[in-house]
């Protein structure tokens, strides 16, 4: 492949494919595959060449392929509650399919059916609770219901900043743990010097994400923030290999290219009437709906908290910066923090109004929304409008509550 | 059979009026009382400072109006009627109250405390059986117990926190000896009765509780036993309270043994020996097993409930279902399927705190039964 002649989406769904077809090659070769939180230390399992799937991106992929209400129903069936977090419930109805097909040889028709991404089962399983305690109860179920082992990574609430130095040194000890626990899995001792190469290599893919993040910064913006959902598989899954750094250079030259012309994400600069902050995960399940309501009030997404989720900033090398770095993240921290760094975001995207996403699947991000919105609101003295949505499940979304909301927004922006 | 009633009434109308037992308590120490919110608050570090520990579980059948601005529907209902509860004031009688955040739920109610007294947070370690999770706890008992003393003026020290060590693990031992108790004598004691006696210790200095419960014991083990006619339960879950357990007592359940975190997983194992007296209530958190919210890789859970209900010869297990505590609805599938496949009826009942209608589980349990 000549990456230089692809543009950036194409790189994407080559990447993404790409990343699917050497986790189900590493499976038959008979290599260790291991399902991961998507804000869980990569670094340890890929130095040891551990292929890594991502369970969140992949539930969010059915989601968003309007293909969540089977593997859904299989998860009702074994006895979750459909009040559990959706990606939990599509990504555990999953894996009773495969597992069921791992233990009759029989291919389940859901399975056979599913518009998801084919993935295979895991020989481990690791987690981390920087963005919700529903990740160990998620795990902990995975690792029971396959028999396998389970890396938690417990990064406590931070309910008093800056981090305390037991915190840091707890989670230091538990990457001991994890290290310790990978040379007993793979039988091998810990490869030191490729976790320092791999540490390197998840330092410059942060680098090139937030260098596309930042070009929401400029008004107009050639940067469309749905975008990064999109981008976001990649900061995801392969931010401990050079797919993602490739992919998002490539989206910084686009996106550069776009600024020099004077362009908006929408195409001519007037065409960027309002600029909004969207608040909160993606509604999968009706991303162009939600993209469209927006724009066709021409108003653009330029900031979200949501893919600074992946700002991981560290000193390879460091493990306590690496700590620090995973914990750090503004919902697993104390309510004046995670409101100051929300409305940090609303002023460097330049933004007119903020949307937050009450969704039904995320009780962390959604349980502290009025809180930082009456904040931010006094502060900046800009109109919030709030929707009820859900990242996976369909039903807990409505359109049409979705459309007025945005539009009184949109009313409110345009009378500021 | 007199004085057994009197006692489970004197010990119910505390319970039923938590206001009145933190004045009475003030009255008789000068001092005042600490709130502690589920879960598993070192409620020994507040009885050491001399301040009353009380439960703060939420209310039954509160109507919930104001919460509605701070809450979505999508949380507990014990948390919407603390949310109620702290909007109308009626916490502002205690001089702290503490949170611990083993949920998403409760890290977002620890940042959104309205009432008067001021609020301490702490959180617990999850990756458990780690040697240096213990030595975080350790630290934020550190942290917990220097504000407790800032806000209560007071010292607090090793040997008062050993001494209510004491105290606390000789209550969790008179609990275990009244629950075992109530397993053999279900003609005396019924699962309302039992429940009334087990929640008064949120609101009672807990070796006055001890004694009570002392006197209890002794006046049950005066009667002989009679075998049981009902039908034996073991309750798992978060909470039962009184409506349902009006059910069971209607329809001849017993309460065989329970997994409750507002009973049994408090006092179903002690305090242990060794280390700082901090270190030993960290200790505590790390020996805690079956609980939801508390870290466990192996899922032990569905095996200590079989094993209750073997040792207790009960015919089923009672899921209590905290509507939207997820970490509970994530166990469920787990204990149900390993229930099932060793031969164990079961049923699961949501429980919702704000419900008024108890016709449908009412109809649920005499079903279940009669298939028992």
């Amino acid at each position: 492949m000549n990456y230089d002649e692809m543009t950036s989406k194409e790189l994407l769904g080559y990447f993404q494919n790409k990343l699917d077809e050497e986790a189900r090659e590493a499976k038959k070769a008979g290599k260790l595959v291991c399902w991961s939180a998507s804000v869980a230390p990569p670094e340890f399992c890929v130095a040891m060449d551990i292929a890594m799937v991502y369970p969140e991106t992949h539930a969010a992929g059915i989601a968003a392929r309007k293909d969540a209400d089977g593997v859904l129903e299989t998860a009702a069936l074994k006895g979750y509650n459909a009040d559990i977090c959706s990606y939990a419930r599509v990504n555990l109805g999953y894996m009773e399919l495969l597992k069921q097909e791992a233990m009759t040889g029989e291919t389940p028709d859901k399975l056979a059916n599913s518009k998801g991404a084919r993935i295979p089962l895991p020989d481990l399983v690791i987690t981390c609770n920087n963005i919700c305690n529903t990740l160990l109860k998620w795990y902990e179920n995975l690792a029971k219901e396959l028999n396998i082992p389970c890396i938690v990574i417990d990064v406590p609430f931070n309910h008093t900043m800056p981090i305390p130095q037991h915190s840091k040194d707890y989670i230091v000890d538990q990457f001991k743990e994890a290290i310790a626990q990978l040379e007993e899995i793979c039988g091998r001792p810990f490869d030191y010097d490729k976790f320092f190469k791999v540490q390197e290599q998840t330092q410059r893919s942060v680098a090139a994400w937030n260098r596309v993040a930042a070009y929401a910064q400029n008004k107009p913006s050639p940067l469309n923030g749905f975008d990064l959902f999109n981008y976001m598989g990649l900061i995801v899954c392969a931010r401990s290999l050079p797919y993602s750094e490739i992919t998002f250079n490539k989206f910084c030259d686009e996106l550069e290219a776009k600024k020099q012309a004077g362009k908006s994400a929408f195409g001519d600069a007037d065409a960027e009437k309002k600029r909004i902050t969207w608040e909160g995960i993606a509604v999968w399940t009706n991303l162009g709906l939600t993209f469209k309501g927006l724009k066709n009030l021409g108003v653009v997404m330029t900031g979200s908290a949501y893919p600074d989720l992946w700002n991981l900033t560290y000193t390879p090398g460091d493990l306590e910066s690496m700590a620090v770095a995973y914990t750090n993240i503004y919902i697993n921290t104390c309510l004046p923090n995670r409101t100051a760094r929300l409305q940090n975001i609303v002023s460097n995207s330049k933004s007119d109004g903020i949307v937050f996403h009450l969704n039904r699947s995320c009780k962390l991000m959604g349980l502290l929304n009025n809180e930082s919105a009456e904040t931010i609101q006094a502060n900046l003295h800009l109109p919030y409008v709030s929707f009820d949505g859900d990242q996976a499940d369909p039903k807990n979304f409505s359109a049409a509550q979705y459309e007025t909301r945005v539009q009184a927004l949109s009313e409110m922006m345009n009378a500021q | 059979m007199g004085r057994i009633e009197d006692i489970i009434s004197q010990l119910n109308a505390i319970a039923e009026n938590p206001a009145k037992a933190i004045e009475d308590y003030k009255k008789a120490t000068g001092k005042g009382a600490v709130g502690v919110m589920p879960l598993y608050v070192p409620e020994e570090i507040i009885h050491a400072a001399g301040y009353l520990p009380v439960g703060m579980w939420g209310a039954r059948k509160k109507e919930i109006s104001k919460a509605r601005t701070y809450l979505p529907p999508f949380a507990c209902s014990i948390m919407q009627s603390v949310m109620e509860l702290q909007l109308e004031g009626v916490y502002d009688i205690l001089d702290t109250v503490i949170f611990s955040v083993p949920c998403d739920t409760l890290k977002c109610m620890s940042q959104k405390w309205h009432g008067k007294a001021p609020a301490i947070v702490f959180t617990h370690p999850q990756n458990r059986k780690l040697e240096a999770a213990n030595r975080f706890l350790t630290a934020e008992f550190e942290i917990l117990k220097h504000k407790l003393e800032e806000n209560l003026h007071v010292t607090i020290t090793e040997e008062a926190v050993n001494q209510s060590i004491a105290v606390y693990n000789e209550n969790r031992r008179v609990m275990r000896e009244f629950c075992e108790l109530c397993n053999d004598y279900p003609d005396i004691i019924d699962p309302i009765q039992r429940h009334q006696v087990i929640k008064a210790r949120w609101f009672m200095e807990k070796s006055a509780h001890t004694a009570i419960v002392k006197e209890l014991i002794a006046e049950i083990r005066k009667n002989e036993k009679k075998p049981w006619t009902g039908k034996k339960v073991v309750l798992t879950g978060i909470l039962l309270e009184d409506e349902i357990l009006e059910i069971l007592k209607e329809n001849d359940f017993a309460v065989a043994a329970d997994d409750l975190a507002q009973e049994s997983r408090q006092f179903r194992h002690d305090v242990p020996d060794g280390g700082s007296a901090l270190q030993r209530l960290a200790g505590w958190w790390q020996q805690l097993e079956g609980c939801a919210l508390a870290g466990d890789t192996k899922k032990v859970r569905g095996q200590m409930l079989i094993d209750n209900v073997n040792k207790y010869n009960a015919d089923a297990v009672l899921v209590c279902m905290m509507k939207f505590c997820d970490p509970e609805e994530f166990d469920y599938p787990i204990y149900y399927q390993e229930l099932e496949n060793a031969g164990i009826r079961n049923l699961m009942i949501e429980v919702d705190q704000e419900s008024t209608a108890f016709e449908q589980i009412r109809t649920r349990l005499q079903t279940f039964k009669e298939i028992l």
